[in-house]
Protein backbone atom coordinates (compact mmCIF):
# COMPACT_ATOMS: atom_id res chain seq x y z
CA UNK A 1 0.00 0.00 0.00
CA UNK A 2 1.32 3.76 -1.02
CA UNK A 3 0.68 5.86 1.88
CA UNK A 4 1.26 9.84 1.15
CA UNK A 5 0.67 13.03 2.98
CA UNK A 6 0.21 16.23 1.55
CA UNK A 7 1.16 19.33 3.80
CA UNK A 8 0.09 22.60 2.66
CA UNK A 9 -2.01 26.02 4.64
CA UNK A 10 -5.79 25.84 4.47
CA UNK A 11 -6.37 27.17 0.71
CA UNK A 12 -3.43 26.24 -0.73
CA UNK A 13 -5.20 22.58 -2.09
CA UNK A 14 -3.17 20.30 -0.47
CA UNK A 15 -6.41 17.65 0.26
CA UNK A 16 -7.42 18.53 -3.60
CA UNK A 17 -4.37 17.48 -3.93
CA UNK A 18 -4.86 14.08 -1.93
CA UNK A 19 -8.34 13.86 -3.43
CA UNK A 20 -7.12 13.97 -7.09
CA UNK A 21 -4.43 11.63 -7.00
CA UNK A 22 -6.81 9.29 -5.42
CA UNK A 23 -9.79 9.97 -7.97
CA UNK A 24 -7.10 9.50 -11.00
CA UNK A 25 -5.89 5.61 -9.55
CA UNK A 26 -9.23 4.54 -8.33
CA UNK A 27 -11.44 6.10 -11.51
CA UNK A 28 -9.37 5.82 -14.63
CA UNK A 29 -6.37 3.11 -12.72
CA UNK A 30 -7.31 -0.36 -11.40
CA UNK A 31 -6.63 0.63 -7.90
CA UNK A 32 -8.48 1.31 -4.95
CA UNK A 33 -7.77 4.27 -3.24
CA UNK A 34 -8.90 6.59 0.03
CA UNK A 35 -8.17 10.38 0.25
CA UNK A 36 -9.01 12.26 3.61
CA UNK A 37 -7.92 15.92 5.59
CA UNK A 38 -6.65 16.59 8.58
CA UNK A 39 -10.05 16.02 10.84
CA UNK A 40 -11.29 19.21 11.81
CA UNK A 41 -12.61 22.82 10.98
CA UNK A 42 -10.79 24.16 8.02
CA UNK A 43 -9.25 27.64 8.24
CA UNK A 44 -7.33 29.76 5.34
CA UNK A 45 -3.69 30.25 6.07
CA UNK A 46 -3.71 27.94 8.78
CA UNK A 47 -1.35 24.16 8.27
CA UNK A 48 -3.23 21.17 6.91
CA UNK A 49 -2.67 18.18 5.74
CA UNK A 50 -4.22 15.77 3.10
CA UNK A 51 -3.63 11.66 3.26
CA UNK A 52 -3.91 9.29 -0.03
CA UNK A 53 -3.66 5.64 0.29
CA UNK A 54 -3.52 3.48 -2.67
CA UNK A 55 -3.96 0.06 -2.74
CA UNK A 56 -4.39 -3.02 -5.11
CA UNK A 57 -6.73 -4.27 -2.66
CA UNK A 58 -9.47 -2.77 -1.19
CA UNK A 59 -8.87 -0.48 1.61
CA UNK A 60 -10.44 -1.43 5.08
CA UNK A 61 -7.83 0.25 7.62
CA UNK A 62 -9.68 3.27 8.27
CA UNK A 63 -7.30 4.72 11.07
CA UNK A 64 -4.70 7.41 10.42
CA UNK A 65 -1.77 7.60 8.35
CA UNK A 66 1.10 8.15 10.94
CA UNK A 67 3.72 6.70 8.50
CA UNK A 68 4.18 7.15 4.86
CA UNK A 69 6.73 6.78 1.78
CA UNK A 70 6.10 10.08 0.36
CA UNK A 71 5.58 13.87 1.78
CA UNK A 72 4.46 16.70 -0.27
CA UNK A 73 5.15 19.77 1.28
CA UNK A 74 3.87 23.02 -0.77
CA UNK A 75 4.48 25.67 1.09
CA UNK A 76 7.71 25.57 3.04
CA UNK A 77 6.99 28.79 5.01
CA UNK A 78 5.22 25.55 7.26
CA UNK A 79 9.18 24.81 8.35
CA UNK A 80 9.42 25.62 11.87
CA UNK A 81 5.36 25.32 12.62
CA UNK A 82 4.99 22.00 11.05
CA UNK A 83 7.75 18.56 11.55
CA UNK A 84 7.07 17.79 8.02
CA UNK A 85 10.06 15.26 8.09
CA UNK A 86 8.09 12.97 10.70
CA UNK A 87 6.96 9.53 9.78
CA UNK A 88 8.62 9.03 6.22
CA UNK A 89 9.20 5.33 6.00
CA UNK A 90 13.39 4.67 5.19
CA UNK A 91 13.86 4.74 1.32
CA UNK A 92 10.78 6.98 1.51
CA UNK A 93 10.92 10.94 -0.06
CA UNK A 94 10.32 14.48 1.00
CA UNK A 95 9.36 16.46 -1.78
CA UNK A 96 9.35 20.11 -1.04
CA UNK A 97 8.39 23.35 -2.86
CA UNK A 98 11.47 25.57 -2.45
CA UNK A 99 13.76 27.09 -4.62
CA UNK A 100 17.08 25.96 -2.66
CA UNK A 101 18.73 22.88 -3.45
CA UNK A 102 17.74 19.23 -2.16
CA UNK A 103 21.09 18.92 -0.54
CA UNK A 104 20.36 22.26 1.16
CA UNK A 105 17.15 21.03 2.59
CA UNK A 106 18.64 18.07 3.82
CA UNK A 107 21.08 19.63 5.88
CA UNK A 108 19.00 22.76 6.96
CA UNK A 109 16.46 19.82 8.10
CA UNK A 110 19.09 17.43 9.07
CA UNK A 111 17.08 14.63 7.46
CA UNK A 112 18.17 11.38 7.90
CA UNK A 113 19.78 9.70 5.20
CA UNK A 114 17.74 6.75 4.70
CA UNK A 115 14.94 9.62 3.55
CA UNK A 116 15.51 10.86 -0.26
CA UNK A 117 15.15 14.46 -0.31
CA UNK A 118 13.38 16.06 -3.96
CA UNK A 119 13.40 19.64 -4.10
CA UNK A 120 11.42 21.30 -7.09
CA UNK A 121 10.36 25.10 -7.92
CA UNK A 122 6.92 24.15 -7.95
CA UNK A 123 5.80 28.02 -7.88
CA UNK A 124 7.96 28.77 -10.65
CA UNK A 125 6.54 26.56 -12.60
CA UNK A 126 2.74 27.46 -11.72
CA UNK A 127 3.51 31.22 -12.37
CA UNK A 128 4.51 30.46 -15.28
CA UNK A 129 1.58 28.42 -16.43
CA UNK A 130 -1.29 29.29 -14.52
CA UNK A 131 0.02 32.88 -13.69
CA UNK A 132 -0.89 32.19 -10.12
CA UNK A 133 0.94 30.57 -6.97
CA UNK A 134 -1.10 27.24 -6.79
CA UNK A 135 1.00 24.67 -7.11
CA UNK A 136 -1.00 21.51 -6.02
CA UNK A 137 -1.29 20.38 -9.14
CA UNK A 138 2.87 20.63 -10.03
CA UNK A 139 3.42 18.87 -7.26
CA UNK A 140 1.35 15.88 -7.89
CA UNK A 141 3.44 15.74 -11.33
CA UNK A 142 6.83 16.25 -9.31
CA UNK A 143 5.42 13.38 -7.01
CA UNK A 144 4.80 11.09 -9.62
CA UNK A 145 8.12 11.38 -11.28
CA UNK A 146 9.50 10.45 -7.71
CA UNK A 147 7.66 6.97 -7.30
CA UNK A 148 5.47 6.22 -10.19
CA UNK A 149 2.07 5.70 -7.86
CA UNK A 150 -0.09 7.19 -10.69
CA UNK A 151 0.02 6.78 -14.79
CA UNK A 152 0.41 10.75 -16.14
CA UNK A 153 -2.45 10.07 -18.14
CA UNK A 154 -4.44 8.73 -15.17
CA UNK A 155 -4.19 11.98 -13.94
CA UNK A 156 -4.91 14.13 -16.82
CA UNK A 157 -8.67 12.42 -17.27
CA UNK A 158 -9.00 13.28 -13.90
CA UNK A 159 -8.52 17.11 -14.16
CA UNK A 160 -10.78 16.49 -17.58
CA UNK A 161 -13.49 15.50 -15.18
CA UNK A 162 -12.78 17.82 -12.40
CA UNK A 163 -12.05 21.11 -14.28
CA UNK A 164 -13.42 23.00 -16.67
CA UNK A 165 -11.54 22.67 -19.88
CA UNK A 166 -9.26 25.96 -20.55
CA UNK A 167 -8.39 24.90 -16.49
CA UNK A 168 -7.68 21.43 -17.17
CA UNK A 169 -5.63 21.75 -20.40
CA UNK A 170 -2.91 24.39 -18.39
CA UNK A 171 -2.98 21.86 -15.39
CA UNK A 172 -1.59 19.15 -17.57
CA UNK A 173 0.90 20.80 -18.92
CA UNK A 174 1.72 22.02 -15.58
CA UNK A 175 1.69 18.27 -14.27
CA UNK A 176 3.65 17.43 -17.72
CA UNK A 177 6.39 20.28 -16.53
CA UNK A 178 6.62 19.04 -13.72
CA UNK A 179 7.43 15.47 -13.99
CA UNK A 180 9.78 16.08 -16.69
CA UNK A 181 11.87 18.38 -14.57
CA UNK A 182 11.81 16.11 -11.85
CA UNK A 183 12.05 13.17 -13.83
CA UNK A 184 15.25 15.24 -15.88
CA UNK A 185 16.52 15.83 -11.86
CA UNK A 186 16.63 12.03 -11.14
CA UNK A 187 17.84 10.77 -14.04
CA UNK B 1 -25.30 15.15 3.29
CA UNK B 2 -28.63 17.15 2.66
CA UNK B 3 -26.82 19.67 0.74
CA UNK B 4 -25.55 16.99 -1.69
CA UNK B 5 -29.30 15.95 -1.71
CA UNK B 6 -30.22 19.84 -2.73
CA UNK B 7 -27.46 19.51 -5.45
CA UNK B 8 -28.73 16.56 -7.04
CA UNK B 9 -32.06 18.35 -7.26
CA UNK B 10 -30.52 21.54 -8.25
CA UNK B 11 -28.49 19.46 -11.39
CA UNK B 12 -31.68 17.72 -12.13
CA UNK B 13 -29.96 14.10 -11.53
CA UNK B 14 -33.45 13.33 -9.14
CA UNK B 15 -36.62 13.95 -8.38
CA UNK B 16 -38.24 15.10 -5.54
CA UNK B 17 -39.50 17.66 -2.91
CA UNK B 18 -36.59 19.73 -1.00
CA UNK B 19 -37.59 21.14 2.19
CA UNK B 20 -35.49 24.07 3.83
CA UNK B 21 -36.24 24.09 7.46
CA UNK B 22 -35.37 26.14 10.41
CA UNK B 23 -33.38 23.49 12.89
CA UNK B 24 -33.19 19.56 13.36
CA UNK B 25 -36.50 19.32 15.41
CA UNK B 26 -38.18 20.94 12.59
CA UNK B 27 -36.60 18.94 9.92
CA UNK B 28 -37.85 15.53 11.91
CA UNK B 29 -41.11 17.16 12.54
CA UNK B 30 -41.42 18.09 8.42
CA UNK B 31 -39.80 14.15 7.88
CA UNK B 32 -42.64 12.65 10.16
CA UNK B 33 -45.47 15.26 8.32
CA UNK B 34 -43.90 14.27 4.93
CA UNK B 35 -44.30 10.25 5.68
CA UNK B 36 -47.98 10.92 7.26
CA UNK B 37 -48.69 11.50 3.94
CA UNK B 38 -47.84 8.61 2.65
CA UNK B 39 -44.74 9.77 1.09
CA UNK B 40 -40.92 8.99 1.61
CA UNK B 41 -38.73 10.70 3.98
CA UNK B 42 -35.19 11.33 4.06
CA UNK B 43 -32.98 13.31 6.40
CA UNK B 44 -29.40 13.59 8.14
CA UNK B 45 -28.55 14.71 11.55
CA UNK B 46 -25.51 14.74 13.65
CA UNK B 47 -24.10 14.85 17.15
CA UNK B 48 -25.90 17.84 18.63
CA UNK B 49 -28.35 18.59 15.76
CA UNK B 50 -29.49 14.84 17.43
CA UNK B 51 -29.76 15.86 20.58
CA UNK B 52 -31.95 18.80 19.49
CA UNK B 53 -34.45 16.37 17.18
CA UNK B 54 -34.48 14.04 20.49
CA UNK B 55 -38.03 15.16 20.80
CA UNK B 56 -39.30 13.77 17.22
CA UNK B 57 -37.75 10.87 17.19
CA UNK B 58 -39.89 9.48 19.43
CA UNK B 59 -42.60 10.99 17.93
CA UNK B 60 -41.55 9.78 14.49
CA UNK B 61 -41.49 5.69 15.95
CA UNK B 62 -44.67 5.82 18.70
CA UNK B 63 -46.68 7.10 15.59
CA UNK B 64 -44.76 4.33 13.28
CA UNK B 65 -43.74 6.09 10.60
CA UNK B 66 -41.00 4.44 8.18
CA UNK B 67 -38.39 7.36 8.33
CA UNK B 68 -34.97 7.12 7.03
CA UNK B 69 -31.99 9.27 8.51
CA UNK B 70 -28.10 9.00 8.50
CA UNK B 71 -26.85 10.28 11.66
CA UNK B 72 -22.85 11.10 10.83
CA UNK B 73 -21.81 9.75 14.61
CA UNK B 74 -20.15 12.68 16.07
CA UNK B 75 -19.22 13.65 20.08
CA UNK B 76 -21.38 15.41 22.45
CA UNK B 77 -20.84 18.51 24.48
CA UNK B 78 -19.37 19.30 26.17
CA UNK B 79 -16.01 19.85 26.01
CA UNK B 80 -17.24 20.90 22.75
CA UNK B 81 -15.52 18.67 20.07
CA UNK B 82 -17.20 18.07 16.21
CA UNK B 83 -14.90 15.19 16.23
CA UNK B 84 -16.61 11.25 15.61
CA UNK B 85 -17.78 9.20 18.55
CA UNK B 86 -20.94 7.11 19.02
CA UNK B 87 -22.20 9.29 21.77
CA UNK B 88 -24.72 10.99 19.59
CA UNK B 89 -26.34 7.50 18.76
CA UNK B 90 -26.32 5.68 21.99
CA UNK B 91 -27.56 8.52 23.50
CA UNK B 92 -30.80 7.78 21.53
CA UNK B 93 -30.56 4.43 21.70
CA UNK B 94 -33.84 3.87 23.11
CA UNK B 95 -35.91 6.14 20.93
CA UNK B 96 -37.18 2.84 19.47
CA UNK B 97 -35.42 3.34 16.31
CA UNK B 98 -34.08 0.89 14.14
CA UNK B 99 -29.93 0.92 14.32
CA UNK B 100 -27.59 0.03 11.66
CA UNK B 101 -23.94 0.83 11.73
CA UNK B 102 -21.78 1.09 8.39
CA UNK B 103 -18.20 0.27 7.97
CA UNK B 104 -17.56 1.87 4.53
CA UNK B 105 -18.48 4.32 2.16
CA UNK B 106 -20.09 2.17 0.39
CA UNK B 107 -21.88 0.18 2.95
CA UNK B 108 -23.44 3.41 4.55
CA UNK B 109 -24.89 3.49 0.72
CA UNK B 110 -26.57 0.55 0.11
CA UNK B 111 -27.82 0.57 4.02
CA UNK B 112 -30.02 3.51 2.94
CA UNK B 113 -31.02 1.69 0.05
CA UNK B 114 -31.80 -1.56 2.40
CA UNK B 115 -32.87 0.85 4.94
CA UNK B 116 -36.37 2.18 3.67
CA UNK B 117 -37.04 -1.76 2.95
CA UNK B 118 -36.52 -2.70 6.37
CA UNK B 119 -38.72 0.54 7.67
CA UNK B 120 -41.43 0.00 5.47
CA UNK B 121 -42.02 -3.40 5.85
CA UNK B 122 -45.76 -3.86 6.91
CA UNK B 123 -44.75 -6.32 9.65
CA UNK B 124 -41.93 -3.64 10.56
CA UNK B 125 -42.75 0.29 9.93
CA UNK B 126 -40.39 1.65 12.32
CA UNK B 127 -37.94 4.58 10.60
CA UNK B 128 -34.08 3.44 10.33
CA UNK B 129 -31.73 5.60 11.76
CA UNK B 130 -28.29 4.86 9.17
CA UNK B 131 -25.09 5.88 11.38
CA UNK B 132 -21.83 6.67 9.83
CA UNK B 133 -19.01 7.38 11.46
CA UNK B 134 -18.30 11.35 11.88
CA UNK B 135 -15.06 12.26 9.39
CA UNK B 136 -13.48 8.63 9.41
CA UNK B 137 -16.36 7.53 7.04
CA UNK B 138 -18.38 11.16 6.39
CA UNK B 139 -14.98 13.53 5.11
CA UNK B 140 -13.17 10.13 3.65
CA UNK B 141 -13.00 10.24 -0.08
CA UNK B 142 -13.33 6.52 -1.08
CA UNK B 143 -14.42 4.36 -4.25
CA UNK B 144 -18.04 3.72 -4.25
CA UNK B 145 -20.22 1.51 -6.83
CA UNK B 146 -23.31 3.60 -7.27
CA UNK B 147 -26.15 1.03 -8.18
CA UNK B 148 -28.11 1.88 -11.33
CA UNK B 149 -31.37 2.96 -10.32
CA UNK B 150 -33.70 0.07 -12.49
CA UNK B 151 -32.29 -1.73 -10.17
CA UNK B 152 -32.52 -0.13 -6.74
CA UNK B 153 -36.47 0.59 -7.92
CA UNK B 154 -36.76 -3.12 -8.70
CA UNK B 155 -35.31 -4.19 -4.96
CA UNK B 156 -37.43 -0.74 -3.75
CA UNK B 157 -40.73 -0.81 -4.69
CA UNK B 158 -42.22 2.27 -4.12
CA UNK B 159 -43.89 2.99 -1.12
CA UNK B 160 -47.41 2.27 -0.16
CA UNK B 161 -49.01 2.78 3.35
CA UNK B 162 -52.40 2.41 5.20
CA UNK B 163 -50.69 4.64 8.05
CA UNK B 164 -51.49 7.81 6.37
CA UNK B 165 -54.01 11.21 6.02
CA UNK B 166 -56.12 10.35 3.60
CA UNK B 167 -59.90 11.47 2.51
CA UNK B 168 -61.36 8.42 1.71
CA UNK B 169 -60.37 7.02 4.88
CA UNK B 170 -59.94 9.43 7.41
CA UNK B 171 -58.31 8.50 11.02
CA UNK B 172 -56.27 9.67 13.86
CA UNK B 173 -52.66 9.53 13.62
CA UNK B 174 -49.84 10.11 16.16
CA UNK B 175 -52.68 10.59 18.92
CA UNK B 176 -52.77 10.61 22.36
CA UNK B 177 -53.93 7.94 24.76
CA UNK B 178 -54.35 7.05 28.28
CA UNK B 179 -53.37 4.23 30.48
CA UNK B 180 -55.55 1.23 29.21
CA UNK B 181 -53.81 1.93 25.74
CA UNK B 182 -50.49 3.02 26.02
CA UNK B 183 -49.10 -0.66 27.15
CA UNK B 184 -50.32 -2.52 23.95
CA UNK B 185 -48.72 0.56 22.33
CA UNK B 186 -45.31 0.25 23.26
CA UNK B 187 -45.72 -3.89 23.11
CA UNK B 188 -46.59 -3.59 19.81
CA UNK B 189 -43.19 -1.59 18.80
CA UNK B 190 -41.12 -4.08 20.91
CA UNK B 191 -43.16 -6.80 18.84
CA UNK B 192 -42.18 -5.09 15.64
CA UNK B 193 -38.51 -4.74 16.95
CA UNK B 194 -38.24 -8.58 16.99
CA UNK B 195 -40.10 -8.66 13.56
CA UNK B 196 -36.77 -6.43 12.45
CA UNK B 197 -34.22 -8.95 13.28
CA UNK B 198 -35.19 -10.99 10.75
CA UNK B 199 -36.23 -8.91 8.17
CA UNK B 200 -32.92 -7.19 8.43
CA UNK B 201 -31.33 -10.19 7.34
CA UNK B 202 -34.16 -10.86 4.56
CA UNK B 203 -33.12 -7.28 3.43
CA UNK B 204 -29.68 -7.44 2.92
CA UNK B 205 -29.95 -11.19 1.16
CA UNK B 206 -31.92 -10.09 -0.80
CA UNK B 207 -29.41 -7.38 -1.69
CA UNK B 208 -26.78 -9.50 -1.87
CA UNK B 209 -28.90 -11.57 -4.75
CA UNK B 210 -29.52 -8.66 -6.23
CA UNK B 211 -26.60 -6.07 -5.81
CA UNK B 212 -23.66 -8.57 -5.33
CA UNK B 213 -22.74 -7.29 -1.66
CA UNK B 214 -24.11 -8.60 1.42
CA UNK B 215 -23.29 -7.56 4.65
CA UNK B 216 -24.35 -10.14 6.87
CA UNK B 217 -27.24 -8.86 8.25
CA UNK B 218 -27.43 -7.65 12.31
CA UNK B 219 -23.82 -9.66 12.17
CA UNK B 220 -20.76 -10.31 10.62
CA UNK B 221 -18.12 -12.72 11.74
CA UNK B 222 -14.86 -12.08 10.27
CA UNK B 223 -12.23 -15.43 10.82
CA UNK B 224 -14.65 -16.50 14.19
CA UNK B 225 -14.73 -20.61 13.18
CA UNK B 226 -11.33 -21.58 15.44
CA UNK B 227 -11.00 -17.84 16.56
CA UNK B 228 -9.96 -18.11 20.79
CA UNK B 229 -10.22 -14.44 20.79
CA UNK B 230 -12.94 -12.14 19.21
CA UNK B 231 -13.20 -8.45 19.58
CA UNK B 232 -16.93 -7.16 18.71
CA UNK B 233 -16.52 -3.71 16.96
CA UNK B 234 -18.86 -0.93 14.71
CA UNK B 235 -19.19 1.31 12.19
CA UNK B 236 -15.70 2.59 10.30
CA UNK B 237 -13.35 0.78 13.18
CA UNK B 238 -14.25 -2.64 11.33
CA UNK B 239 -12.37 -2.36 9.06
CA UNK B 240 -9.11 -1.73 10.63
CA UNK B 241 -9.79 -4.77 13.30
CA UNK B 242 -10.38 -6.64 9.78
CA UNK B 243 -6.92 -5.70 8.37
CA UNK B 244 -5.28 -6.42 12.17
CA UNK B 245 -7.49 -9.59 12.16
CA UNK B 246 -5.87 -10.53 8.79
CA UNK B 247 -1.78 -9.47 10.08
CA UNK B 248 -2.18 -11.59 13.12
CA UNK B 249 -3.86 -14.55 12.03
CA UNK B 250 -0.88 -14.18 9.06
CA UNK B 251 1.03 -14.82 12.14
CA UNK B 252 -0.47 -17.97 13.27
CA UNK B 253 -2.79 -16.34 16.22
CA UNK B 254 -6.47 -17.37 16.29
CA UNK B 255 -8.00 -14.10 16.35
CA UNK B 256 -11.50 -12.94 15.45
CA UNK B 257 -13.93 -10.02 14.37
CA UNK B 258 -17.31 -9.77 15.56
CA UNK B 259 -18.94 -6.61 13.58
CA UNK B 260 -22.42 -5.59 14.90
CA UNK B 261 -23.92 -4.45 12.03
CA UNK B 262 -27.27 -4.05 13.66
CA UNK B 263 -27.43 -2.42 17.17
CA UNK B 264 -31.30 -2.11 17.56
CA UNK B 265 -32.81 -4.47 17.57
CA UNK B 266 -29.97 -6.04 19.02
CA UNK B 267 -28.31 -9.17 17.98
CA UNK B 268 -29.16 -10.53 21.62
CA UNK B 269 -29.90 -14.75 19.70
CA UNK B 270 -25.88 -14.39 17.76
CA UNK B 271 -24.05 -13.56 21.50
CA UNK B 272 -26.19 -16.02 23.12
CA UNK B 273 -24.96 -18.59 20.29
CA UNK B 274 -21.64 -18.15 20.83
CA UNK B 275 -21.13 -17.86 24.65
CA UNK B 276 -19.05 -20.92 24.97
CA UNK B 277 -17.32 -20.03 21.48
CA UNK B 278 -14.18 -18.04 22.34
CA UNK B 279 -11.38 -17.72 25.06
CA UNK B 280 -12.06 -14.65 25.68
CA UNK B 281 -14.36 -11.48 23.64
CA UNK B 282 -14.05 -8.17 24.45
CA UNK B 283 -15.98 -5.03 23.15
CA UNK B 284 -14.64 -1.60 21.58
CA UNK B 285 -16.98 1.07 22.97
CA UNK B 286 -17.16 4.76 21.24
CA UNK B 287 -19.17 6.05 23.99
CA UNK B 288 -19.50 5.50 27.43
CA UNK B 289 -22.73 5.15 29.33
CA UNK B 290 -21.70 7.21 32.67
CA UNK B 291 -22.34 5.14 35.93
CA UNK B 292 -21.62 1.80 33.98
CA UNK B 293 -18.77 2.04 31.10
CA UNK B 294 -18.92 0.98 27.63
CA UNK B 295 -22.88 1.19 26.53
CA UNK B 296 -21.92 -1.69 23.57
CA UNK B 297 -20.38 -3.50 26.14
CA UNK B 298 -22.79 -3.37 28.60
CA UNK B 299 -25.66 -5.18 26.06
CA UNK B 300 -22.83 -7.52 24.75
CA UNK B 301 -22.46 -8.50 29.03
CA UNK B 302 -26.33 -8.73 29.41
CA UNK B 303 -26.91 -10.71 25.78
CA UNK B 304 -24.44 -13.37 26.99
CA UNK B 305 -25.49 -13.92 30.43
CA UNK B 306 -24.37 -17.20 31.90
CA UNK B 307 -20.95 -17.13 29.72
CA UNK B 308 -17.87 -18.81 31.25
CA UNK B 309 -15.98 -16.15 28.61
CA UNK B 310 -13.43 -13.71 30.02
CA UNK B 311 -14.75 -10.38 28.89
CA UNK B 312 -13.38 -7.42 28.45
CA UNK B 313 -14.94 -3.80 27.64
CA UNK B 314 -12.76 -1.64 26.31
CA UNK B 315 -13.29 2.38 25.68
CA UNK B 316 -11.83 4.44 23.03
CA UNK B 317 -12.06 6.54 20.04
CA UNK B 318 -13.65 9.26 21.81
CA UNK B 319 -14.30 12.58 20.79
CA UNK B 320 -12.55 11.79 17.14
CA UNK B 321 -9.30 10.21 19.03
CA UNK B 322 -7.77 7.67 16.32
CA UNK B 323 -8.24 4.09 16.64
CA UNK B 324 -4.93 2.64 15.98
CA UNK B 325 -3.81 -0.73 14.47
CA UNK B 326 -1.61 -0.57 17.27
CA UNK B 327 -4.27 -0.22 19.82
CA UNK B 328 -6.25 -2.89 18.28
CA UNK B 329 -3.43 -5.16 18.95
CA UNK B 330 -3.05 -4.60 22.47
CA UNK B 331 -6.72 -5.09 23.08
CA UNK B 332 -5.84 -9.05 21.56
CA UNK B 333 -3.21 -9.20 23.88
CA UNK B 334 -5.00 -7.95 26.56
CA UNK B 335 -7.38 -10.68 25.83
CA UNK B 336 -5.20 -13.31 25.77
CA UNK B 337 -4.31 -12.50 29.37
CA UNK B 338 -7.87 -12.91 30.53
CA UNK B 339 -9.10 -15.61 32.21
CA UNK B 340 -12.23 -17.64 31.47
CA UNK B 341 -14.82 -15.77 33.73
CA UNK B 342 -13.33 -12.62 34.68
CA UNK B 343 -14.84 -9.71 33.22
CA UNK B 344 -13.91 -6.14 33.68
CA UNK B 345 -15.95 -4.36 35.96
CA UNK B 346 -15.03 -1.25 34.72
CA UNK B 347 -14.22 0.47 31.14
CA UNK B 348 -10.24 -0.07 29.98
CA UNK B 349 -9.28 3.32 28.33
CA UNK B 350 -7.37 2.51 25.42
CA UNK B 351 -5.05 5.31 24.51
CA UNK B 352 -5.41 7.54 27.78
CA UNK B 353 -3.15 10.25 27.91
CA UNK B 354 -3.23 9.99 31.72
Amino acid sequence: MEKIRWHGRGGNGAFSAAKILGYAVSVHGNKYAQAFPSFGPERRGAPVLGFTRISDTVINDHSQINMCHCVVVLDETLQGEVDFTEGIEDGGTLLINTTKTSEAIKEELQIRDAVNVVAVDATKLAMEVLGRNIVNTALMGAAIAVNEMCAISDVEKALDDMMSPKLAEKNKRLIRMAYEQVKGDLA
Amino acid sequence: MVEKVADFLAEGEADYEYMMVESEHSAMAAALGVSMMGARAFTATSSQGLMYMAEMLNYTSGGRHPVVMVNANRALAIPWNIYGDHSDAMAMRDCGWIMLFAESGQEALDMVIQAYKIAEDKDVMLPVMVNVDGFTLTHTYDVVDIPEQELVDAYLPSFDTANKMCLEHPKTLCHSVGPDYYTEAKIAQQEAFEVAKAKIVACDEEFEAMFGRGYGGLIEEYCCDDAEYALVAMGGTVGTVRDVVDELRAAGEKVGLIKIRGFRPFPEEYFQSVKSKFKAMGVIDRSLCFGVGGTVFGEVKSALYGSEMGLKGFVLGLGGRDISVDMIKEMFAELKECPAGEYSDQPIFVGRRW
